[in-house]
C-alpha cells in the first residue's frame, strides 16, 4: 500500500483529500505544516509527497527544497490556479509534477500513481528500457539497476529525472518533442504543460552536463523539443 | 465675410495671415509718411530755387533799369543778355521781333503762356522739361521811365532759363530715401511679424500638441503658464481641466479595479472551501449508487453543481487574471493538426465533427490556451447549433486561421456584437448548467494573448451564407509573450 505524505493547511481541504485518497488504497499521513511534515518524514519513510505551495511558516518551496536534499522522494505540488510563477518556482525546487486545486481526488490519485510508476521499484512499467550497461560519453546508464554514474561516480537522480533520461538516450540522436515526453515520462494526455519538461530538463542538465549552459547530453533542438546527444 | 471668405482666411493660417496684416501695417504707415514728406521737400525745394531766381533777376534787372531809350536796338539787347546770364542761368531778352539771348537757340523754351503772362505786364515763372532738362523759366518786361517819373512797361521782356538738375537731384534722392525707408519698414514689419507670430503660435502649437497627447491618454499632460496674457488663461483652463479628468479617471479606473479586485478575492476565497468539496466529489459520486432514494439523487446533484461551482469560480479567476495582466503565455512547438484532434479526442468530439486540418502546419503558441479555445467553441456549436459541426485550419506564412462552423440557425446580428461579453446570455431561458457564461469571453482574451509584431490574434464571429454561425480563429505562427492582457470586455 502506497504511503502517501499529505501537507496541506487547511483542515477540510486536508480532510477532504485524505478522505479520497484512502479510498482509492492509499496509505495517508496528513500533516498540517511543512514542519511537521520533514519531522514525519525523518521518523518513518513514505513513497510519495503531496505538496501544498501555501503554507503558513516554511513555505512550499523551502519544504520541496529540503526533500530533494535528502533524497529522491516525488513530489506532487498543489498550486493555486492563478500562480504561474509558483508552478515554475516549484518545478525549479525539484517538485515532479503538479495539480492545480480545486482538484477532484481520481485526478490527483492518477497523479500518484503515475509517479510512482517512475520510480526504480515500480516494475510494471512496460518502458522503452533494453536492460544493460549502457555507456555515453562519460555517462553510464544501467537500465537494469536503473543507476547512472557519471566517471564512475554515481548520480543521484529523482525518478522523474531518470526516467526523462531513460527515455531520451532510449534513441540517442533523435529529436522528441515537449509533448511526446509529457505522454512518455509524465503520462499526462496530450496537452500537458511542457513546462514540466523544461523544468525536469534543468534539473537533469544541471546533475549530469559538465557545462549546464552549454549542454552536450540533452541539447535543445529549437522549435522541436529535446534530443540526447549526438555526442 | 461670408464662408468663403471665412474658410480662405482659415486655410491661410495664422502665421499668414499675421505676415499679411503687419506688412500691410507696416506698407501703408510708411507710404504715407514718406510720401507726405516728400512731397512736402519737393515744394519747398523747388519753391526755394524758384525765390531765388526771381530775387536773382529782379537783382540784376535793377542794374541795367532804367532803359534809356526805346525802341532798343539789336546791340542794346545782346548787351542786356549778355549782362542777365551768370553761372545759373541763361537769358533771353526780347522786343518784338528783335531778340537776343545768351546761349544759342534758347528761343525754343518759352512757352505761348508764358510769354502772354508776362506781355501782360507781370512776372511769371514756369517750369518745363526740355531735351531731358528741368529747367525754370522766369519772365518780366522792363519798365520804361517817363520823364514825369511814372513807369510803364517798355514791352522788352526779359526772360532767364535756369537748370534745375541739382534740386531735381535732390528730390530724386528723397524719392530714393522714401523707397528705402519704406522697403526697411515692409522688412521690419515681417520680422516684427515673424517674432510676434512665433510668440503667439508657440504656445498655439504647446497647446495643439498636449491636447493631442491628452487624447492619446496621457492625462498627465499639463503646459508650462508663461506670462498673464490670455494664452496663459487658456493654458491654465487646460492644465485645470486635464487634472480634472485625470482625478475623474483615476477615480473610475480606482473603482473599476477595486471592483475586479473584490471579484478575485472571492474567487480566491472560494477555492478552498471547493477545494475540500471537490476532493470529495468522487466519494459521493461513487456511493450515489448505494444511497437510496433522494439520499442518491441529492449525492449526485452536489456532485454536479461542484463540479459546475469549480468551474464558475476557476473562470473567474482566469478572466481576473487576464484583467489584472498576469495571463502569461507558456509557448510550445505545437502541430496544430494534431493539437486540436486532441481536443476533439479528450473530449469525445471526434466522430461527430467534420475535420479539414491539413498536416504539418507547426505554430508556435500556447498549446493549453489553444485547447481552452477549440474546446469552448466546439462545444458552443454543439449546444447552440446544428451538426454537423466543421472544423477548418489554413495556414498562412505567419499567422493560421481556424474556423469552426455549425449548421444551426446561426447568431442573430442584435446579439452578434455581444457574443464575447462576460455573462452574456443571448437566450435568457438558457440554463446555467450548460458553462458558466464566461467560456467566449475567455476564448477570447486568449486568443489576444498570442501576439506577434504588436498584433494580438483575434477571435471573430459571424455567419456563413447558408446558415449557422461560424467564428474564425486567428492566432501567430510564431506567438510571443506579451506583458499586455488585451483589451478588456
Amino acid at each position: 500500500m502506497p504511503q502517501v505524505l499529505l501537507i496541506e493547511d487547511h483542515q477540510t481541504v486536508r480532510d477532504g483529500l485524505q478522505l479520497a485518497l484512502t479510498r482509492q488504497g492509499h496509505s495517508v499521513v496528513a500533516v498540517a505544516t511543512g514542519e511537521q511534515g520533514l519531522e514525519r518524514l525523518q521518523t518513518a519513510a513514505s513513497d510519495v509527497v503531496v505538496l501544498d505551495l501555501m503554507l503558513p511558516g516554511m513555505d512550499g518551496f523551502e519544504v520541496c527544497r529540503r526533500i530533494r536534499q535528502q533524497g529522491d522522494l516525488p513530489i506532487i505540488m498543489l498550486t493555486a490556479r492563478n500562480d504561474d510563477m509558483d508552478v515554475v518556482a516549484g518545478l525549479e525546487a525539484g517538485a515532479d509534477d503538479y495539480v492545480v486545486k480545486p482538484v477532484q481526488a481520481r485526478v490527483l490519485e492518477a497523479r500518484i500513481r503515475a509517479v510512482l510508476r517512475r520510480t526504480g521499484g515500480d516494475s510494471r512499467r512496460p518502458g522503452p528500457e533494453r536492460p544493460g550497461l549502457h555507456q555515453h560519453g562519460a555517462l553510464t546508464i544501467d537500465r537494469a539497476a536503473l543507476v547512472v554514474s557519471k566517471d564512475g561516480a554515481p548520480v543521484s537522480l529523482a525518478p522523474t529525472e531518470l526516467r526523462l533520461l531513460l527515455e531520451l538516450s532510449h534513441t540517442p540522436g533523435q529529436v522528441l518533442s515537449r509533448q511526446q515526453l509529457l505522454e512518455a515520462v509524465w503520462e499526462h494526455g496530450y496537452l500537458g504543460d511542457s513546462r514540466l519538461v523544461d523544468a525536469c530538463v534543468q534539473r537533469l542538465r544541471a546533475k549530469i552536463e559538465d557545462e549546464p549552459s552549454a549542454p552536450v547530453y540533452i541539447q535543445t533542438v529549437r522549435g522541436f523539443g529535446y534530443r540526447f546527444g549526438p555526442l | 465675410m461670408t464662408p468663403w471668405h471665412w474658410a480662405w482666411a482659415m486655410a491661410l493660417g495664422l502665421r499668414v495671415r499675421l505676415l499679411l496684416a503687419f506688412a500691410l501695417l507696416g506698407v501703408t504707415t510708411t507710404a504715407v509718411v514718406a510720401s507726405g514728406s516728400y512731397f512736402q521737400a519737393r515744394t519747398v525745394i523747388l519753391q526755394q530755387a524758384q525765390d531765388a531766381a526771381v530775387a536773382s533777376l529782379t537783382d540784376e534787372l535793377s542794374k541795367v533799369y532804367p532803359i534809356v531809350s526805346l525802341p532798343p536796338n539789336q546791340e542794346e539787347l545782346d548787351m542786356l543778355a549778355q549782362r542777365l546770364s551768370d553761372r545759373e542761368g541763361d537769358a533771353v531778352v526780347r522786343y518784338g521781333d528783335l531778340w537776343a539771348q545768351s546761349v544759342v537757340n534758347e528761343s525754343d523754351v518759352l512757352t505761348p503762356e508764358l510769354r502772354q503772362e508776362v506781355a501782360g505786364g507781370r512776372i511769371a515763372w514756369q517750369r518745363v522739361d526740355r531735351h531731358g532738362k528741368h529747367l525754370l523759366l522766369i519772365g518780366t518786361q522792363l519798365r520804361f521811365d517817363r520823364s514825369d517819373g511814372t513807369s510803364v512797361p517798355s514791352g522788352v521782356e526779359v526772360y532767364s532759363v535756369r537748370s534745375l538738375d541739382s534740386e531735381q537731384q535732390s528730390i530724386d534722392r528723397l524719392a530714393m530715401l522714401a523707397w528705402v525707408t519704406g522697403g526697411l519698414s515692409l522688412i521690419l514689419a515681417v520680422l516684427l511679424a515673424l517674432l510676434a507670430a512665433r510668440g503667439v503660435l508657440r504656445p498655439v502649437r504647446e497647446l495643439g500638441r498636449a491636447a493631442r497627447r491628452l487624447g492619446e491618454g496621457d492625462l498627465s499632460t499639463r503646459l508650462t503658464v508663461r506670462g498673464v496674457d490670455e494664452l496663459a488663461d487658456v493654458a491654465r483652463t487646460f492644465n485645470d481641466t486635464a487634472g480634472t479628468l485625470e482625478r475623474q479617471v483615476g477615480e473610475l479606473r480606482r473603482m473599476e479595479a477595486d471592483a475586479r479586485r473584490f471579484v478575485a478575492d472571492v474567487s480566491h476565497e472560494l477555492r478552498t472551501p471547493l477545494a475540500a468539496m471537490t476532493a470529495v466529489t468522487d466519494v459521493l459520486d461513487e456511493e450515489a449508487d448505494r444511497l437510496p432514494g433522494d439520499a442518491g439523487q441529492a449525492a449526485r446533484l452536489v456532485s454536479q453543481e461542484t463540479q459546475n461551482l469549480t468551474q464558475l469560480v476557476n473562470d473567474l479567476i482566469e478572466v481576473s487574471r487576464f484583467d489584472s495582466g498576469t495571463a502569461r503565455l507558456a509557448l510550445d512547438d505545437v502541430d496544430v493538426a494534431a493539437a486540436v484532434n486532441a481536443t476533439l479526442r479528450l473530449r469525445r468530439w471526434a466522430d461527430r465533427v467534420e475535420t479539414d486540418l491539413p498536416s504539418g502546419v507547426i505554430a508556435r503558441l500556447d498549446p493549453r490556451r489553444l485547447d481552452v479555445i477549440v474546446a469552448n467553441l466546439v462545444g458552443n456549436a454543439f449546444r447552440h447549433g446544428h451538426e454537423p459541426v466543421s472544423v477548418r485550419l489554413r495556414a498562412e506564412p505567419d499567422w493560421i486561421t481556424i474556423e469552426v462552423a455549425d449548421h444551426g440557425p446561426g447568431l442573430d446580428p442584435e446579439v452578434l456584437p455581444h457574443v464575447f461579453d462576460r455573462f452574456y446570455k443571448a437566450d435568457t431561458a438558457r440554463t446555467r448548467s450548460e458553462g458558466s457564461g464566461l467560456g467566449l469571453a475567455i476564448a477570447w482574451e486568449n486568443a489576444r494573448l498570442h501576439r506577434h509584431a504588436g498584433q494580438p490574434g483575434s477571435l471573430v464571429a459571424g455567419n456563413t451564407p447558408d446558415c449557422g454561425a461560424v467564428f474564425t480563429l486567428r492566432l501567430p505562427r510564431v506567438a510571443s509573450e506579451t506583458v499586455d492582457a488585451g483589451g478588456v470586455r
